[in-house]
């Protein structure tokens, strides 16, 4: 695994409280990983806090999963 | 006005305000007159405490913290939170975090660590004293018809004091981006109701108190009313504050409200009516009582603590800080609540003070004292701030609570350092040491800045 998911991966296991095997690439933060909208918004801040990139809202909005974190940030940083 | 009313109001849970009850016309002044009318009324619910909880400077639980205070126990000490040396105040009563043994708080117990992240601490202490008082209780809903018929009231002074601090520097330095969701939420005053009601899904009223350093007091009062009137039958009601950051005491060392002098041995610093004091100690923590309908409670076989019998409340229209120089408000409020119990003001055997270690300590002694008159000498009152500190919000919950707990146990507890009375009085006022002695009727007292009072009577129910 990059080391992009790998420190994403810490980030929601943090935040969301959830264990580490559960965050898959295709777990929903929502529908899998127990986080409410408000959760949401607070990992996005993470993310853009620990990468040091801007995530616009529309942008944060396409970020449903592990995977599209992963993916985003990848092309972002 | 007819209050034959009542009756239809006593039948059931309705909601319906009785015919007659209320407005009150402005020439009747205070609840005085309403209370008397009111007082005996044999359809009037009955409101008892059946459950307790509490976070104290002290100690983590009811028990914990009760033991401790009976033997002559301070819960003050240096400040450890964060690094006090700007401030005019060194110390303060801070809650004893730990791994929950030895009465040490430990805020696993009551929420999720990553729950813990996304709220203020006095959300977390009322969160916690919640969760002793519901487990105390034994209430937990089993249907949709329990559960709308039980509702929360937990307030607080300032709430998320902290919290806000923090976020308005972070804010300067950092931007709007960097604020989080979780930043109002985890800072409202009632999100800690919000929060309880979310737990257990209790589907009642919602509501919750600010009055300052009455706000404990107003709750239960307020929760005991909504029982009264039939909007709930059960009510789980109290305070928590969580002041102890440099912009509180900042704010409060501004006013020259806290004691300043005592660096050097903080246990000594809170001492209600001594000559010495010079300001109070500030707390922190929580205190949750549950309140329920006599009927439902002995329906289910509930352990009773005692009946809320009368409540009072009165504003002083006087000063932002200051009480007046003989506190009629105080007096009025606490004169509210003998007429709402239908007792004599002499019956009172044990009086909790709202006695913060300032000045006003003596004022209310003199209200006090006009309050009992000729019963004076009958009379145990003391100030168990002198012990846990000022908690602000949650400071009339804790001792509404310890004025049960003295009625259970027939003790009154001690008033801490009280060397060189600053008045002279025939009402015992405890000090250094507890008084064992009958008490059957217990007042507390609460007074907040703004000049607003409440004042609580409970009684023992004897079984």
């Amino acid at each position: 695994m990059s080391d992009i998911a790998d420190r994403v991966k810490k980030i929601v296991v943090e935040h969301l409280g959830v264990e580490e095997e559960k965050v898959t690439e295709n777990a929903s933060f929502i529908d899998d990983l127990g986080a409410d909208s408000l959760d949401t918004v607070e990992l996005v801040m993470a993310f853009e806090e620990e990468f040091g990139i801007e995530i616009p809202d529309d942008a944060a909005e396409t970020i449903q999963t592990f995977g599209d974190a992963v993916k985003f940030i990848s092309e972002a940083s | 006005m007819g209050f034959t009313a009542f009756s239809i109001f006593g039948d059931g849970p309705g909601g319906v305000m009785p015919p007659g009850a209320a407005p009150l016309s402005p020439s009747q002044g205070a609840v005085y007159h309403f209370g008397k009318e009111m007082s005996g009324d044999k359809h009037m619910r009955r409101v008892v405490v059946t459950g307790l909880g509490m976070v104290s400077p002290l100690a983590s639980g009811v028990e914990a913290t009760w033991s401790k205070l009976l033997a002559g126990e301070s819960g003050a000490g240096p400040i450890t939170r964060f690094d006090a040396g700007r401030l005019a105040t060194g110390y303060a009563c801070e809650v004893p975090r730990g791994d929950g043994s030895n009465g040490t708080f430990n805020p696993d117990d009551f929420m999720e660590p990553k729950e813990q992240r996304k709220v203020d601490d006095f959300i977390l202490y009322g969160m916690a004293a919640a969760q002793q008082a519901v487990e105390d209780s034994g209430w937990m809903p089993k249907d949709e018809e329990d559960r709308v018929r039980t509702g929360v009231m937990i307030g607080s002074g300032i709430g998320g004091l902290q919290s806000i601090a923090d976020t308005a520097v972070l804010l300067h330095e950092r931007g709007p981006r960097r604020v989080s969701p979780f930043f109002i939420p985890g800072a409202l005053i009632n999100l800690i109701s919000g929060q309880v009601s979310i737990r257990y899904g209790f589907k009642g009223p919602n509501h919750a108190v600010v009055t300052a350093c009455s706000t404990g007091a107003h709750a239960i009062g307020d929760a005991a009313r909504l029982i009264q009137w039939g909007d709930a039958d059960v009510m789980i009601a109290g305070g928590a504050e969580s002041p102890i950051s440099e912009i509180g005491i900042a704010g409060f060392n501004a006013c020259k409200a806290l004691s300043t002098g005592r660096g050097d041995d903080p246990t000594k610093a809170s001492r209600p009516w001594d000559k010495d004091r010079d300001g109070f100690v500030m707390g922190e923590g929580a205190g949750v009582v549950v309140l329920e309908e006599y009927e439902h409670a002995l329906a289910r076989g509930a352990k009773i603590y005692g009946e809320v019998i009368g409540y009072g409340l009165s504003g002083d229209a006087h000063h932002i800080t200051a009480p007046p120089p003989n506190h009629e408000g105080a007096e009025r409020a606490m004169k509210a609540a003998v007429a709402r119990a239908g007792i004599d003001a002499g019956e009172i055997d044990y009086v909790n003070a709202h006695g913060t270690s300032t000045m006003a300590d003596t004022i209310e002694l003199g209200a006090v004292e006009r309050l009992v008159g000729d019963a004076a000498g009958k009379v145990t009152m003391s100030s168990t701030k002198s012990s846990t500190g000022h908690l602000l919000g949650a400071a009339g919950a804790i001792e509404a609570i310890f004025c049960i707990l003295a009625m259970r146990d027939q003790v009154a507890p001690p008033t801490l350092n009280l060397d060189n009375p600053d008045a002279e009085t025939k009402i015992d006022l405890a000090p250094n040491a507890k008084v064992e002695r009958e008490i059957d009727v217990v007042l507390s007292n609460s007074f907040g800045f703004g000049g607003t009072n409440a004042a609580l009577i409970m009684r023992r129910v004897k079984t």
